[in-house]
């Protein structure tokens, strides 16, 4: 199974912990990876809030260069990326007028796109093409944790096609492959605020704040996340959290590092130590 | 207190405004729209809006233009789609959140206390000059301008970040950035 890979810039700054469990647990499954030659920022949420072509014109390049390298699926980790990927690819198919502006632009550089190319995510991909049966087999060390299942809001919506936008299972079922136990979550898809956490914190921070007390009250010993933006507002703003609603100890990972963890990946190779928030308790479960 | 009108009259309209709404992408759906307020009650942001996500839609439909670009809602929204996903007319919500705040940027009607614009502009010049963006170079350009972030206690994590290993020391860049260039100055007609 050969892919191209789109890591994106978050997978490679502060959610580097996300690109390494990937690639790590890729390499298990049999997921052949061909990183996307000279890949651009996809223009992420922001963009699309300043300049509509210009937003879908990057992400258009991301398209181009990936024709060139064999046009195979390609696969976004990050939930921004998958998102603004996708919704380049509609946006293309169901507004002509954009369509010309966009073609127009990369053709002053060179480069085309059919609007064909496939946008994935690792879980589509680990569920659909790899199977569950294969994760199976693959596990070394059942993980016998309590895990928050949290998707965040990007990847089920609107453009998801391996999911329910609202209720999604797939991470659950995959860490219940991997001898984890998901408790009963009801805020999966519930945002956490990452996009306004820079401009508008007090809002934000509230909503990351009831995601983290779900879970602590679902007695959940850890939450996994397939988004760097959740990831990093739910773990990196916990202290500060912790001081303005009352001390909150929940360990967030990538689902990809607690998968690692069960396919016995060492936690160094799996970026454990670069959470935040309780990283001790992580590595002693994790023993 | 200041005593405002609180019904909005048909003679405050701006149909242009409502016509430019119709013809966004995503749009173009909008005079479908019900009322039914299924949008604001899946928004978890509604509860800090000025105006719910309902009643924006119905307000620019309307053409009521200074009520909508002036608003907080567009600012609050966090383009997470909830929403649209509960929208029984299938009406692109979040996408028109997204023109509101195009159109406002453009016309500069933002307003003052939030800082989306300067850093919509920043992270929009950092993929210009570099094609990539770094995140912490992009927060300490907003710290710069704008001492928002001191609210975060960003030196706190900026230290935690910085010792897990996830802090990068030289901005992120592609290696053709005349290309990248090219293709946004291709937009704007240069
Ligand atoms: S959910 Fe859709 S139809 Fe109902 S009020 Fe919102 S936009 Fe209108
Ligand atoms: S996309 Fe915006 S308006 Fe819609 S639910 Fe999310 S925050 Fe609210």
């Amino acid at each position: 199974m050969k892919y191209l890979y789109y890591p994106g810039c978050s997978l490679k700054g502060t959610g580097r912990a996300y690109e390494e469990s990937w690639l790590e647990v890729s390499k298990a499954l049999g997921v052949e990876l061909e990183e996307i030659e000279d890949w651009n920022c996809c223009g992420s949420t922001p963009y699309m809030g300043v300049d509509e072509v210009k937003s879908l014109a990057l992400a258009g390049r991301n398209f181009a260069l990936a024709e060139r390298q064999g046009g195979m699926d390609i696969i976004a980790p990050c939930s921004a990326c998958y998102l603004s990927l996708n919704k380049t690819n509609h946006v293309l198919n169901d507004y002509p007028e954009l369509r010309a502006k966009v073609d127009s632009a990369l053709g002053s550089a060179g480069l085309k796109y059919s609007g064909r190319i496939k946008v994935r995510h690792p879980l589509d991909v680990i569920l659909n093409d790899v199977g569950v049966d294969k994760v199976k087999k693959l596990v070394k060390k059942p993980l016998g944790l309590k895990l928050a299942a949290y998707y965040g809001c990007q990847i089920t919506r609107p453009y998801s096609d391996f999911d329910d936008p609202v209720r999604p299972v797939s991470m659950d079922k995959l860490m219940e492959a991997a001898g984890a136990k998901p408790v009963p979550y009801s805020m999966k898809t519930k945002c956490c605020g990452g996009s306004i956490t820079g401009t508008v914190p007090e809002a934000a921070l509230e909503l990351a704040c009831s995601l983290l007390k779900e879970a602590v009250k679902r007695g959940a010993d850890a939450m996994v996340t397939p988004c760097p933006l959740c990831q990093f507002n739910l773990d990196g703003y916990q202290d500060r959290i912790s001081k303005k609603y009352g001390k909150t100890e929940m360990p967030v990972l990538y689902f990809t590092q607690a998968l690692g963890l069960a396919f016995g990946i060492s936690p160094e190779k799996l970026g454990i130590n670069r959470c935040l928030a309780s990283a001790e308790k992580i590595l002693e479960i994790s023993r | 207190m200041r005593i405002e009108e609180k019904v909005k009259r048909e003679s405050r309209r701006d149909p242009e405004f409502a016509r430019w709404v119709r013809s966004v992408a995503g749009g173009e759906d909008i005079r479908r729209c019900i009322q039914c307020g299924a949008c604001s009650s899946a928004c978890q942001l509604s509860s800090y809006m000025d105006y719910t996500p309902r009643r924006i839609i119905n307000l620019a439909r309307e053409g009521f233009k200074k009520e909508v670009l002036g608003s907080f809602t567009i600012w609050l929204c966090a383009s997470c789609y909830a929403c649209r996903a509960q929208c029984p007319k299938e009406i692109k919500i979040t996408d028109i959140m997204y023109a509101l705040k195009r159109r406002a940027i453009r016309e500069g009607t933002y307003p003052a206390r939030f800082p989306t614009a300067v850093m919509a502009k920043e992270f929009a010049n950092m993929i210009f000059s570099r094609g990539r963006v770094t995140e912490n170079y992009l927060v300490t350009m907003l710290f710069l301008k704008t001492n928002w972030f001191k609210f975060l206690g960003m030196s706190r994590l900026g230290l935690g970040l910085l010792r897990a290993g996830r802090m990068s020391f030289f901005p992120d860049s592609v290696k053709n950035r005349s290309e990248i260039k090219t293709i946004l100055n291709a937009v704007d007609g240069k």
